[in-house]
């Protein structure tokens, strides 16, 4: 990326973006019949906390995710049956929550394709 | 897998091991009570090598930055050298000043501290037991309009501290208390935004301290406090609340019991269901969750839901420890 074209992260408001998105995507995750089940049990702060790691990420912020981490932190899911189904409605979500905070298609669209080139990884394959 | 060093000895943990049941396991007397990381009495500092973040959770920044960290949920992935806090580092002794027994089986122990002790009404302390057994409870006082520390303790059957406390101290006596913490207290700044505080059996005691907080520092915005048990008699300082809503328009009182019917003046139904049905919208709420484990969760979740930001949640599990403490 050139010097002078904001980076995807900074385009969606950095940080601040992420922050405004986190109540929001974590809202729809666990209102989500689809795939609220994976997320019983589980603390909420803690898991907020995932959430915002995985949101930075998407925005293409600054992260230190690798595929093997992904791989490791979803396992215990596939186990329980986290399939492509799923994957597809966490990227829905995600979408979803960037129309609601009035983001343009064009952004959208970019954070769902690094979303999406996670989806090996997630789903251990 | 990483090693503990501890005066002079190395300790190896299992995979899976948390510090406090490495260091328990082999006999070095670290004190514990909820073992989930929110009573803050297995507290111990690392003097070489970084405790990890998630150890550090809920505790104050000045202790973070010296390292201190819950030996009941560290799970390092370096080695460590620890050390158990000093004694005076954050405890202090207190006179028993009143025990009075205020219904369903709940004393209210009045503790006269000999050092001044800054709380917010909502936080709470860590009670020791003479033989060395400490518990957590709220503080249901408020600075300035009551002279003591209050505690709302309800006897546990076979409960070892709350059964202490219930037959065995006496006005008069000397007990340690260390604290305090938590982050469930009326925070100044937002008059006007509407607060919902819901409460199961002694999960009074901090909403109680809270909503008297709230009211004294002025609050304008509408307060509702729900208070559930199964039978009537669980509902302690009813009358008291109901007095304090007469005088208040903006705070409503509902008590409410899960048992199947609900007679004249009580609203039927679990209690955060009922706190939930009547106030379905919460964007904007601040909201307080004190009692069971399950309760609190549950009521997490959907009043996170219902629109209220995470931020805007406060909530304490009263979890009890397990029935046998390792080691003890
Ligand atoms: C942050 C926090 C705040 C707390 N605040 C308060 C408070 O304000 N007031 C208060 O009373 N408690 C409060 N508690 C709970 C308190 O700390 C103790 O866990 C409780 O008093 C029991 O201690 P104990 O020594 O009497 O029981 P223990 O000797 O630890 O025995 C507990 C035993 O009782 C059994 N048991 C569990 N639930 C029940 C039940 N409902 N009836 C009968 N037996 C049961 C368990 O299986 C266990 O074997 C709080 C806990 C936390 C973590
Ligand atoms: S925080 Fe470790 S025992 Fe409670």
């Amino acid at each position: 990326m050139s010097q002078n074209t904001p980076s995807l992260y900074e385009q969606l408001g950095g940080q601040a973006a992420v922050d405004a998105a986190v109540d929001i995507f974590y809202r729809k995750v666990l209102g989500d019949d689809r795939i609220s089940h994976f997320f019983e049990g589980v603390d909420m702060d803690q898991q907020a906390a995932k959430q915002k790691a995985f949101l930075t990420m998407a925005f293409g912020g600054p992260h230190h995710y690798t595929g093997l981490d992904m791989r490791r932190g979803h396992a215990h899911l596939v186990a329980k049956g986290l399939d492509d189904s799923h994957v597809d409605a966490v990227i829905e979500n995600l979408g979803g929550t960037l129309r609601d905070l009035g983001v343009a298609e064009g952004l959208i669209a970019q954070v769902a394709a690094i979303a999406e080139s996670t989806r090996a990884d997630v789903l251990g394959r | 897998m990483a090693a503990i060093h501890y005066a002079d000895q190395r300790f190896e943990l299992e995979p899976g091991q948390s510090v406090l049941d490495g260091l328990t396991g082999q006999g070095v007397p670290v004190p514990s009570s909820c073992r989930a990381g929110v009573c803050q009495t297995c507290l111990m500092r690392s003097t070489e090598g970084t405790p990890p973040t998630a150890a550090q959770h809920g505790l104050k920044d000045s202790l973070k930055a010296r390292n201190y960290f819950l030996a009941c949920v560290c799970h390092p992935t370096q080695d460590l050298r620890v050390v158990l806090p000093d004694a005076e580092e954050d405890r202090q002794t207190a006179t028993v000043r009143g025990l009075d027994l205020l219904g369903g089986g709940i004393m209210r122990v009045a503790l006269e501290c000999h050092a001044p002790l800054d709380y917010r009404p909502g936080q709470f302390i860590n009670l020791f037991q003479g033989t060395g057994q400490v518990r957590s409870y709220s503080i249901a006082s408020v600075p300035g309009l009551d002279d003591h520390i209050h505690l709302h303790v309800r006897r546990l059957a076979g409960g070892r501290v709350s059964g202490w406390v219930h037959g065995e101290l006496r006005p008069g006596q000397t007990v340690t208390i260390q604290g305090p913490a938590g982050d469930c207290y009326y925070p100044s700044g937002t008059p006007g935004q509407p607060l919902l505080l819901i409460g199961t059996g002694s999960g009074l005691a901090p909403l109680y301290g809270i909503v008297r907080d709230a009211l004294a520092q002025g609050h304008c915005g509408p307060i509702r406090l729900y208070h559930g048990s199964r039978a009537p008699e669980g509902l302690y300082l009813a009358e008291e609340l109901r007095a304090l809503a007469q005088r208040h328009a903006h705070f409503d009182y509902i008590p409410c019991l899960s048992g199947p019917d609900a007679p004249e003046g009580y609203a039927q139904g679990r209690v955060h269901e009922v706190a939930l049905r009547d106030n379905p919208k919460l964007d904007g709420w601040r909201i307080f969750f004190c009692g069971h484990p399950e309760m609190v969760k549950l009521g997490k979740k959907k009043a996170f839901l219902a629109g209220a930001a995470l931020r805007n949640i406060h909530a304490d599990e009263f979890t009890v420890g397990p029935a046998t403490e390792p080691g003890a």
